[in-house]
């Protein structure tokens, strides 16, 4: 139980303004910029703003600056300020098959219909530290090539023309989306709450589950069927307009996992699916994602459910790094009252025990 | 769809809307010094707000809730009647006033012309030249992967 302290309001008001000399570091050193942050930690904020599930990069570049690089204070400081704001409404679901390719690879086909663009990848190089980037390096022009017209149709789509893959689940009727920031999370979770709480979910969680699953711990024998980065348009229905606005365009990366094939004495075998969805150039976080969310189910398509990543309440209940990260940290708070009490006891369990051992030992010696 | 109906008028509007939203909103106050613009009035003072974006489940199945973003709304009513909204990813309130103001004259015979030809068309020169440019970029990434064994797949 934790009771509430009083005092020390000046250490406190000390204490911040000293954090934020700190902050600031060295004043000879240039201060960063929010742009600088945007630009050149790009997959930071992407990061920021996944998790703080909230797509704005201006403001995630914000939080990174002022959490001094600590991700997942900037993702606290995310989510508390999208309290602050109405919420206007929902938007019609993206789409990804028609997002504008900036990378997209399968590996599991070589020639995929509208090819496989390598785009601005970690993949291939040889992780040595570069001394050039230290300071002053100015990059090459990338690369022009006439870019082709054709359609870039999702791996899945095309697996599912030949009845190969399982296909997506359509929405049922007039059943409202689930919304785990409207109602709190219960159990069974449907498949869209699921995503929803996977794709704020720590991304480091995230991948121990998703590796765990490739050990052994819920097997179920993942290819990467396609991962694309890119910008996809969003539409609103604004009642005041009465037709889908344009909005604009945001950058997703989307993975698509093909696996172990299911199939029963009425239904033909065919490969089976999970799914990973993210804001900006979020790869390992939308792999992740993709292998814990067919981890999760196992149950649904009639496997021995027993590992950490098929366990639905265990993955959602922990996966989010706020909740995570507030109940762990409030044990610095001050719990005195709470230790008053628990020292209390312990003094009086110690005093019976001594009197105890006093009353036999002095049996003894009678003896 | 007839090219007069109310069909292509909200494709025409539609089609404005998308360009204004992928403009920088320096670049449309730039477009709009150039041209007279009409005498109007907020019909909604321009607000800041969230949108819950959706994506679908597999990428073509059930809608799911993926995380917010932040939108600014206006609305503004020309002097004629017309009366225009805007819409915006992001917290800049003008940038939705101004493609509020666009949407509205869009809407005005005596306009269309004029915000066509002088803001949207060049806009939209604008917003393809990036595009193209990305294209092309992520055009020279692209890998043709070979088997040493010949294959199937």
């Amino acid at each position: 139980m934790y009771v509430a302290v009083k005092g020390g309001e000046r250490a406190i008001e000390n204490a911040h303004r000293l954090l934020a000399h700190e902050r600031r570091g060295d004043r000879d050193v240039a201060e960063v910029t929010l742009a600088q942050i945007s630009e050149q930690l790009a997959l930071g904020v992407d990061r920021v703003m996944t998790e703080g599930s909230l797509y704005d990069r201006e403001l995630a570049a914000l939080a990174i600056k002022q959490a001094r690089g600590d991700m997942i204070e900037a993702i606290f400081l995310v989510r508390a300020f999208r309290a602050t704001l109405p919420r206007f409404g929902a938007t019609e679901p993206v789409n990804t098959g028609e997002m504008q390719v900036r990378r997209r690879i399968s590996s599991t086909f070589k020639d995929v219909p509208g090819g496989q663009i390598l785009g601005p990848t970690f993949d291939y190089t040889h992780r040595l530290l570069d001394p050039q980037l230290a300071e002053g390096f100015v990059p090459e022009q990338p690369a022009i090539a006439e870019a082709s017209q054709a359609a870039t149709p999702r791996v899945t789509d095309i697996l599912g023309r030949d009845g190969l893959i399982e296909p997506s689940p359509q929405a049922d009727g007039d059943a409202p989306v689930g919304d785990l920031t409207r109602e709190p999370l219960s159990f069974p979770a449907d498949r869209d709450l699921r995503l929803q709480n996977l794709a704020r979910g720590d991304e480091g969680f995230l991948l121990a589950l998703g590796y765990s699953t490739q050990r052994g711990y819920g097997r179920n024998h993942p290819f990467a069927g396609e991962i694309r980065f890119g910008e996809v348009e969003v539409e609103f229905f604004a009642e005041d307009v009465g037709f889908a606005v344009p909005l604009g365009s945001i950058e997703l990366t989307e993975c698509q996992m093909v696996n172990q094939f299911k199939g029963s004495t009425s239904e033909a075998p065919c490969f089976s699916r999970g799914y990973g969805l993210a804001f900006g150039q979020s790869e390992r976080k939308t792999m992740s994602m993709a292998l814990v969310d067919r981890a999760l189910r196992a149950g649904e398509l009639g496997e021995e459910v027993g590992a950490p990543a098929q366990d639905e309440e265990f993955v959602m209940s922990h996966s989010d790094n706020v909740q995570s990260t507030g109940f762990v940290e409030h044990l610095k708070l001050p719990h005195y009252v709470d230790f008053q009490s628990e020292l209390g006891l312990l003094r009086k369990l110690r005093q019976e025990f001594a009197e105890a051992n006093e009353a036999v030992e002095m049996q003894e010696a009678a003896e | 769809m007839s090219l007069t109906g109310p069909d292509s008028k909200q494709a025409q509007r539609k089609a404005a809307m998308t360009v204004l939203a992928h403009s920088a909103a320096a670049d449309i106050a730039g477009r709009l010094a150039a041209i007279a613009v009409p005498s109007h009035q907020n019909l909604r003072e321009p607000e800041n707000g969230l949108v819950m974006l959706r994506g679908r489940i597999g990428g073509d199945g059930a809608p799911f809730n993926l995380g917010e973003a932040t939108v600014s709304r206006a609305a503004v009513r020309l002097a004629s009647g017309e009366v225009g909204f805007g819409y915006t990813l992001g917290r800049d309130a003008h940038k939705a006033q101004m493609i509020a103001l666009c949407d509205a004259m869009v809407q005005s015979a005596a306009l269309s012309g004029e915000v066509e030809t002088k803001v949207i068309a060049p806009l939209r020169v604008a917003m393809n030249a990036e595009r193209a440019r990305k294209a092309a970029e992520s055009a020279a990434t692209r890998v043709d992967f070979y088997t040493m064994v010949r294959g199937e797949g």
